[in-house]
């Protein structure tokens, strides 16, 4: 799973088992009775930069989140991890309100970005997602010129001079660890880099609108291994300026990056807390369950 | 029999009648081809394009008419252009999901495929008859109709190629939904829309029926839309039907000049125009 021998672990992941010398098993620790776990295995956030209340999510007339509530530190990389369809990029697509392109879905409950719900029908979308970067799974250079994808976005917000969005761009691009590569072609088109390169000119496009809030959605999972070691690299250098929220099939990538983690399985959050804690000591069956690789 | 030689003899029998239908498709298209290059290109001389369609028993050629042709081809697709790309994009991208859209896109279909003279005798009986006379914008704007559902269906065929992951991508910077389709979504299908419209001029060019109802004919020059505009289709009917050989001649050099034209059109549509493949 290991995507490059070169990063290094900054967490470890526990082995499966655990064996005394002469053979016994070391017993996994029991987990706590329900009525404890509950509360036990969401980790409160003081001073958070989101928080959600009770968020329910629906497809149509299917619901895919159910009453989620946890937080998001601030300039800290949180992780969602869990199976595949386990509602994490549904979570993730709601700090955005990305969803409401389509009109059957809809999500009910508390989303405090700064203490005032986003999710209020007031709440203007466009400066939400001025505030609220995204990236996608594959990368989405749009058709056109490297510098143009990088200037749609500040266009949106901005009117700068020709030498001020020059030097915003050369300043993006070099928060995305891509101007060495690009200076010299920036009026090329963007699909013609390498896969890797265009993601890294998707956070780069992001970051040029300067969001407080950066959303990655399995930002490196259509990568190979040297692009991805490039994106992980670049989340840990973002993260003392921005929030980070990455979902990730990954966990080994979520142990290396995250500061904190978040289990959801079957639309529940299931536990949120360090992600030290997380992957060496759940507090419950599901998660352990997860991250020894039992399912998902 | 085992089934693997089974499977080889159907094997060639698909093959072979696929080859052979192929074959006998382009037959048909290659003797029409030989057709009109045997009986039209003697008569495809320079005067052709010089001259006005003469009366019968004196030399012409068909300058008017194609001068016309190309006015009333010309105004029909202007006008059906911006409304064939906007209700494509009404059903792309606004109303995707709505049961309205759902209406139009079955409308627009049966309008795509409804017979043209029915249009004529609709534009007939709702312009020609309330102003009285013939006319070049009549003619038009038989046209226009035709043009509008195969534009429509184009401009809506060719946004749905691009990805949503592209308009999410928009959408996630801020950009409001007329910018991400005016910066995003027109720019990545543009060609293949623009391919539409050249088709959609190419497929006009050559109605007769609707024209016979409303531009009609004019055996002279002119450019004044609302008078009778000449035009090829109709020159080319009128002609054939006529019981001249000179006429006849013309009208074959007439058919040609269409069919060569419609056929580079393609080609530029294919080749110039041809849709890159659209980026993730």
């Amino acid at each position: 799973m290991s995507p490059n021998g070169t990063l290094s672990f900054k967490t470890m992941t526990r082995e499966p088992e655990q064996r005394l010398p002469g053979g016994t098993k070391v017993p996994y620790p029991e987990p706590l009775p329900l009525e404890e776990r509950d509360e036990a295995a969401i980790t409160e956030i003081e001073n958070p930069k989101i928080q959600i209340n009770d968020l329910n999510f629906y497809y149509g007339k299917y619901r895919a989140l159910e009453s989620i509530s946890m937080q998001v530190a601030e300039k800290r990389v949180t992780a969602f991890i869990g199976p595949s369809g386990c509602g994490k990029s549904t979570l993730l697509r709601s700090f955005n309100r990305i969803y409401e392109l389509y009109p059957e879905q809809r999500a009910t409950g508390e989303i405090l970005f700064d203490g005032s719900n986003i999710l209020d029908k007031k709440q203007d979308v466009t400066l939400l997602r001025a505030k609220v970067g995204m990236v996608f799974q594959k990368p989405t250079p749009f058709p056109m010129s490297i510098y143009d994808n990088i200037a749609f976005g500040i266009r949106l917000y901005e009117r700068l001079s020709r030498t001020e969005m020059a030097d915003r761009i050369e300043w993006a691009l070099h928060k995305a660890a891509l101007w060495n590569e690009v200076k010299d072609k920036l009026k090329q088109s963007g699909a013609r880099l390498s896969g890797g390169q265009q993601q890294r000119l998707c956070i780069a496009r992001a970051i040029a609108v300067k969001p407080e809030v950066l959303l990655l959605d399995e930002p490196a999972s259509a990568l190979d291994p040297i692009s991805t070691a490039h994106i992980e690299e670049l989340i840990d250098e973002l993260k003392s300026d921005y929030t980070i929220v990455i979902v990730t099939h990954n966990m080994q990538q979520a142990a290396r990056v995250s500061d904190y983690t978040a289990f959801m399985y079957l639309g529940k959050l299931i536990e949120f807390g360090k992600t030290g804690t997380i992957f060496t000591n759940p507090r419950r069956k599901e998660t352990e369950d997860y991250i020894t690789g039992r399912y998902g | 029999m085992n089934l693997y030689t089974r499977r080889r003899v159907i094997n060639v029998i698909n093959l072979s009648l696929s080859v052979f239908m192929t074959a006998f498709g382009l037959f048909w298209l290659v003797w029409l081809m030989w057709t009109l290059f045997s009986n039209g290109f003697q008569w495809l001389g320079p005067e052709i394009f010089t001259k006005n369609t003469p009366p019968p028993g004196s030399a012409g050629g068909l300058a008017n008419a194609i001068m016309g042709s190309l006015i009333i081809t010309g105004v029909a697709t202007l006008i059906g252009t911006p409304v064939g790309v906007l209700v494509g994009t009404y059903l792309a991208e606004f109303g995707r999901f709505s049961r309205i859209a759902a209406a139009v896109r079955f409308v627009n279909d049966v309008l795509l495929s409804a017979p043209s003279i029915i249009i004529g005798v609709f534009i007939y009986e709702v312009f020609v008859v309330t102003t009285g006379h013939f006319s070049g914008w009549a003619g038009a704007l038989a046209l226009s109709l035709i043009i509008i559902p195969v534009v429509t269906r184009t401009t809506e065929d060719m946004m749905r190629l691009v990805p949503d992951s592209l308009r999410e991508a928009a959408a996630a910077l801020g950009a409001a939904r007329w910018k991400v389709v005016s910066s995003i979504v027109y720019r990545a299908s543009m060609t293949g829309i623009l391919t539409g419209v050249l088709l959609g001029f190419a497929r006009i060019s050559g109605e007769t029926a609707p024209l016979l109802f409303t531009a009609l004919n004019n055996q002279f020059w002119s450019t004044d839309m609302s008078h009778p505009m000449p035009n090829l289709p109709v020159v080319i009917f009128q002609f054939a039907m006529s019981p001249y050989e000179d006429w006849h001649h013309l009208a074959w050099a007439g058919a040609l000049l269409i069919t060569l034209s419609v056929l580079a059109l393609n080609i530029v549509a294919r080749t110039v125009l041809r849709p890159r493949r659209i980026e993730r």
